[in-house]
């Protein structure tokens, strides 16, 4: 089966700041969570993959095309939606729309886009500066799915968002990847309810990426639990990834399999997992 | 078909998904040859990964209850209840063969036993 995106070795050094070597395959019809701290390289990644960025080393493979051979009519299947529109603020949607249509030329569609606009309540009679920043981001989704792409990168799209917008667009990436066809990349430094649908998560730190894995097999893993110092001490030490002490305990993110069956582990989210390892290696 | 998804329950989301499908089967909610909704539809309305879905129907199909054609979808398998039950009564014996060597190691009599079962009947019944 044909991979969404192929990494291999890609290098890039900005400054003192260095990506890589990634070496990443996502496959096609599932959705990646691209998780890691503020300047881990997230967004770095993201532009490589669009070709805004040129890498020093490294190739990179989107729907089985190298980028470098990009055609227009392979970027057509590429969709993307960042943390703001990076359109002109005095478009309106007709004409948000219009730039769209003659861009995407006979790959646009103007009834999806209608149907996202009607189904977001976007006005049409304002500019985009005076749209709000959830108004925004619905209207950048919306031009992204309208154009029939097979690729949806999203780089801090939702970050910052209510939770009612949240989930709007989580019922809309599940309707996308309805079709086997589609995937989803999500890079955000923060997942909260968009991790419930994630099949992989790719977790990047420092420019490394640490792992991708099942989102599932990743969080069965683990678990938390507060214990005394006194019982800390008889944990095996490999055992522990991550802790936070305070004044009258510990609390540790703890590897299943290494500790015995009878302590008493709560589940993890994927956010503590970023949590405790970028603790942990602190530690 | 109902499938509820528990937070608190410590059992991984695909096997709730798997355990609330087979008894569905089991209990006859579901007929030999129904058509089972794809995994994505169930991912969307459920709101959990492709891969749990997908799991919890790649163990369903091990385990017999249901099996799959290629771009058509999944299917209820017909049951074959002796057979069923037979399975069933393997793994009660397995279990009980547990029970009484747990029984013996800490000295409970068979008496004690039956009516540890019966309370823990009662009480099930009452939280049903």
């Amino acid at each position: 089966m044909q991979n969404a995106i192929e990494l291999q070795g890609l290098k890039k050094r900005l400054g003192n700041f260095v990506l890589g070597p990634i070496n990443l395959i996502v496959p096609r019809g599932c959705i990646v969570g691209y998780i890691g701290e503020n300047g881990a390289g997230k967004s770095t990644t993201i532009k490589l993959l669009l070709n805004l960025m040129i890498p020093d080393q490294g190739e990179i493979k989107l729907l089985g095309k190298n980028i470098r051979e990009f055609t227009p009519q392979i970027k057509k299947d590429i969709a993307y939606v960042f943390d703001d529109l990076y359109l002109p603020e005095d478009m309106t949607l007709k004409n948000a729309q219009n730039f769209h249509r003659k861009f995407y030329g006979q790959a646009w569609q103007d009834k999806t886009f209608s149907e996202l606009i009607t189904r977001f309540s976007l006005p049409d009679n304002k500019t985009i500066k005076h749209f709000s920043r959830g108004m925004k981001m619905q209207l950048g989704l919306a031009l992204a799915l309208s154009h029939g792409a097979k690729l949806l990168l999203l780089d801090e799209a939702t970050s910052g968002l209510d939770p009612v917008i949240r989930d709007d667009v989580l019922d809309l990436l599940l309707e996308y990847i309805q079709n086997e066809d589609h995937t989803i990349l999500v890079s955000s430094h923060i997942l909260s309810d968009l991790e419930k649908v994630a099949d992989y998560i790719a977790f990047i730190h420092k420019g490394q990426l640490l792992f991708m894995e099942a989102k599932d097999e990743l969080v069965d893993q683990y678990g938390i639990t507060s214990l005394s110092k006194e019982q800390l001490a008889e944990i095996d030490n490999d055992a522990i990834v991550g802790k936070r002490s305070h004044q009258f305990g510990v609390e540790v993110m703890l590897k299943r399999n290494l500790v015995p069956d009878d302590l008493e582990l709560e589940k993890v989210s994927v956010e503590d997992i970023m949590v405790y390892m970028i603790k942990g290696e602190r530690k | 078909m109902n499938i509820q998804i528990k937070n608190s329950s410590n059992d991984p989301i695909y096997l709730q998904i798997k355990n609330q499908i087979r008894d569905a089967i089991l209990n006859g909610e579901l007929e030999a040859d129904e058509l089972l909704p794809s995994i994505r539809l169930l991912a969307k309305e459920l709101r959990v990964s492709v891969i749990t879905t997908k799991r919890a129907y790649d163990e369903l199909e091990n385990d017999g209850f249901i099996h799959s054609v290629h771009g058509k979808g999944s299917f209820v398998a017909p049951q074959n209840l002796d057979l069923i039950k037979e399975r069933f009564l393997k793994k009660i014996e397995a279990n009980i063969t547990e029970i009484l060597r747990y029984a013996k190691l800490a000295d409970i009599s068979h008496d004690e036993l039956i009516e540890m079962i019966k309370t823990l009947e009662d009480e099930n019944a009452e939280c049903n």
